[in-house]
């Protein structure tokens, strides 16, 4: 069964249990739902907001073609991506990533894969806006973000 | 061709997009980085740093030694922070 792929680049706020439903409805074959929403972190109470620019239309190619790379290493059925732009407070969600599939493995190693890529090839960059006056900047990419997804390119597809 | 800035790098020259003719010397994206870091300040700025700038080609990530061709859109940003 080839399953579907829900893709949402948008402003506006989401409810991840929500977005999540149809998956599972009305489905008596699947044997796993993996969910991974991120949150946007207070940074320790030193974060008044996260803003978070995106490059329209490659945003949504690249998290296709992710997305397909996932869907030729693992079984999956249903994929959902959702990744938030504009001004986000902490505490809200900024991306959302599910997939379901008949066992847990595929679902799991496929939620991380997705994640791993959508932080180092997805054109999202967040600017960081401080409670102090006119501080924060833009977030520099972390090198363990970039480990975590070449160690996916190490390893073979399984099939 | 269409040039597009994001983050910093569009902070940096002060506009989102531009429309560039470079010359035909300029097959390359790092040819066409290095063309526009002559274009002034903002510009040179940006692109001091060649280990920190990403580019993409029609929506597609390419390295600097990828050839431009045909392409209608070239986008510049910093390594990417989504997720």
């Amino acid at each position: 069964m080839s399953g579907q792929t829900i893709v949402k680049i948008q402003k506006e706020i989401f409810d991840p249990v929500q977005e999540c439903l149809p998956l599972t409805q009305d489905r008596k074959d699947l044997g796993a739902l993996v969910t991974f929403t991120g949150l946007c972190r207070d940074e320790g109470g030193v974060l008044q907001s996260l803003e978070i620019e995106h490059y329209p239309g490659m945003a949504e190619e690249e998290i296709g073609r992710i997305i397909t790379e996932a869907r030729r290493r693992w079984p999956i059925e249903d994929v959902v991506v959702i990744h938030r732009f504009g001004m986000i407070t902490p505490g809200e969600p900024i991306v959302l990533v599910a997939a379901t599939g008949l066992h847990r493995a595929e679902a799991f190693e496929a939620t991380n894969f997705l994640m791993d890529f959508l932080k180092t090839e997805a054109p999202f960059w967040k600017k960081q806006h401080l409670h102090v006056d006119g501080a924060g900047g833009w977030v520099s990419a972390k090198q363990e973000d970039e480990a975590a997804a070449q160690k996916w390119l190490q390893t073979q597809s399984p099939s | 061709m269409k040039a597009l800035y994001f983050s910093w790098v569009r902070e940096r020259i002060g506009k989102s997009e531009e429309d560039i003719t470079p010359p035909d010397s300029v097959k390359t994206v790092g040819d066409l980085v290095n063309w526009l870091r002559g274009r002034g300040e903002g510009y040179a700025t940006a692109f001091d740093n060649e280990k920190t700038i990403r580019a993409a080609l029609d929506h597609v990530h390419a390295k600097p030694d990828a050839m431009i061709g045909n392409a209608h859109e070239v986008a510049f940003f910093p390594p990417m922070t989504g997720g």
